[in-house]
């Protein structure tokens, strides 16, 4: 399968790059990874007039702590949290998360910050970096702006992200001692899209629960993150009988469609199990049981 | 559409092309190169049988543009062979019978070939990982992780 004909650019810098996007407008996307927008071009799901590559850009492929943040840049690849010692010792949730992507090739190239710009709701990261509560960073033709991913899914596969603006940058808040996460997904075979993925953090603070997140993924219009069932998690010892019930509000804050991975109800039921499941795995990394 | 010059270092040698802007290092490789060991399966990013080396890492060709691969280095099968010695990698899929219709093959020893690179001594468990990302329907991957551990043995 051939994409349908583009224009091709490759800018040096971010601000030729912005200045590209702002010059092209809405004829343009972003060419980062490349492993979900050209599957998209060759089956002609989109035929934008341009790709404006930023993979040529020097200096966006950094994962560092700074300034009470994990910052994660524009190009870093999927790999790379698999590799990173800091990521596999300290970020354990972003491990399995990227570890369940696809599979090890796709993951060389695609990129974390694409996983969250393509706005896809069967993406795994927007699940997490609910979870954790991470923001994005958008460079845009007047500087960045720092948006909350709870609010950059604005619908499916649409973002806040502006025309002329660029993902740069994922900042997830480094977390307390005592805090623990885990992604699970249930998938037909290595490389599927999620049946269901449920993404659980926890801050454990004098053997009860000082903070919870909970992101889902693929079951609803977009990333779902679950209140109701963060919020019974408060104050709470972190055993059965309180994740039983946040699973239960974790799944009624669902509405997946059914296809050829199952019907509602049984998504809706792999929602409650595994939200059930990631929350004792987040316990047990925090420290808890 | 744009065309564009590019020059990609191919196997060792600088190969030069004016391309489209859509053309796919797949279709590069293939058609331009004529190196034909590299092969189009799936076409859609799962099977794997298109797999290259670009600067070392394993990637799915038919999902990387030509242009994206412009001023890089590509490894493919034919380039595993040195002045007349099979790699390692290929002896081993030869010893150990690890190909039956030899589709995935290329693409299946370009991916374990960067995984020794990177991990001499891989247990089983890290080449089936390392492999998922590639597809064989014949051999039920057995032999083919014996030649993986052929050439661990070897190199």
């Amino acid at each position: 399968m051939i994409p349908p004909p583009f224009d091709y650019h490759a800018p040096k810098t971010l601000p030729e790059a912005i200045a590209l996007l702002g010059q092209l407008g809405e004829e343009a996307k972003i060419l980062s990874g490349g492993q979900s927008l050209l599957p998209l071009l060759k089956l002609r799901f989109a035929s934008p007039g341009h790709l404006v590559d930023i993979g040529r850009i020097p200096g966006l492929d950094y994962v560092k702590e700074e300034g009470g943040f994990l910052r994660i840049g524009a190009l870093v690849r999927e790999a790379e949290l698999e590799s990173n010692p800091l990521i596999t010792s300290k970020y354990r949730i972003l491990t399995d998360t990227a570890s369940v992507i696809a599979d090890p090739i796709v993951r060389n190239l695609a990129t974390v910050c694409g996983n969250l710009a393509h706005g896809d709701p069967a993406n795994d990261h927007p699940a997490t970096m609910l979870a954790l509560g991470a923001s994005v960073v958008l460079t845009g033709p007047s500087g960045t702006r720092e948006v909350p991913v709870a609010s950059f899914f604005t619908g499916i596969f649409t973002t806040a992200l502006k025309p002329n603006e660029v993902l740069t940058e994922i900042r997830i808040p480094v977390p307390p001692a005592g805090s623990g996460g885990a992604y699970i997904k249930l998938e037909r075979k290595v490389g599927d899209f999620a049946t269901a993925g449920v993404a659980a953090f926890l801050v454990l603070k004098g053997g009860t629960i000082e903070r919870a997140g909970i992101g889902l993924t693929n079951l609803g219009p977009t990333p779902i993150q679950a209140s109701a069932a963060e919020a019974a998690l408060v104050g709470k010892t972190p055993d059965e009988a309180a994740f039983a019930s946040a699973g239960t509000l974790a799944s009624s804050a669902t509405s997946p469609n059914p296809d050829r991975r199952g019907q509602t109800d049984y998504k809706k039921e792999m929602a409650r199990v595994l939200t059930i499941r990631a929350l004792h795995k987040a316990a047990q990394r925090a420290g808890g049981n | 559409m744009a065309r564009h010059s590019i020059t990609v270092n191919v196997n060792g040698a600088p190969r030069s092309a004016e391309v489209d802007s859509r053309l796919l290092l797949v279709h590069f490789i293939r058609e331009n190169l004529v190196l034909t060991g590299t092969h189009i399966g799936c076409d859609t990013t799962h099977c794997g049988a298109c797999t290259v080396l670009l600067d070392g890492t394993p990637v799915k060709s038919c999902t990387v543009l030509a242009v994206q691969a412009d001023g890089r280095n590509v490894t493919t099968v034919e380039g595993l062979e040195k002045d007349g010695k099979l790699d390692p990698i290929q002896e081993g899929f030869m010893q150990e019978h690890g190909l039956q219709c030899g589709f995935c093959t290329p693409g299946m020893m370009l991916t374990s070939h960067a995984l020794l690179e990177r991990n001499s001594k891989p247990s089983e468990g890290e080449i089936r990982a390392a492999i998922s990302g590639n597809l064989c329907r014949c051999t039920g991957y057995v032999n083919i992780v014996k030649a993986v551990q052929y050439a661990a043995a070897k190199s």
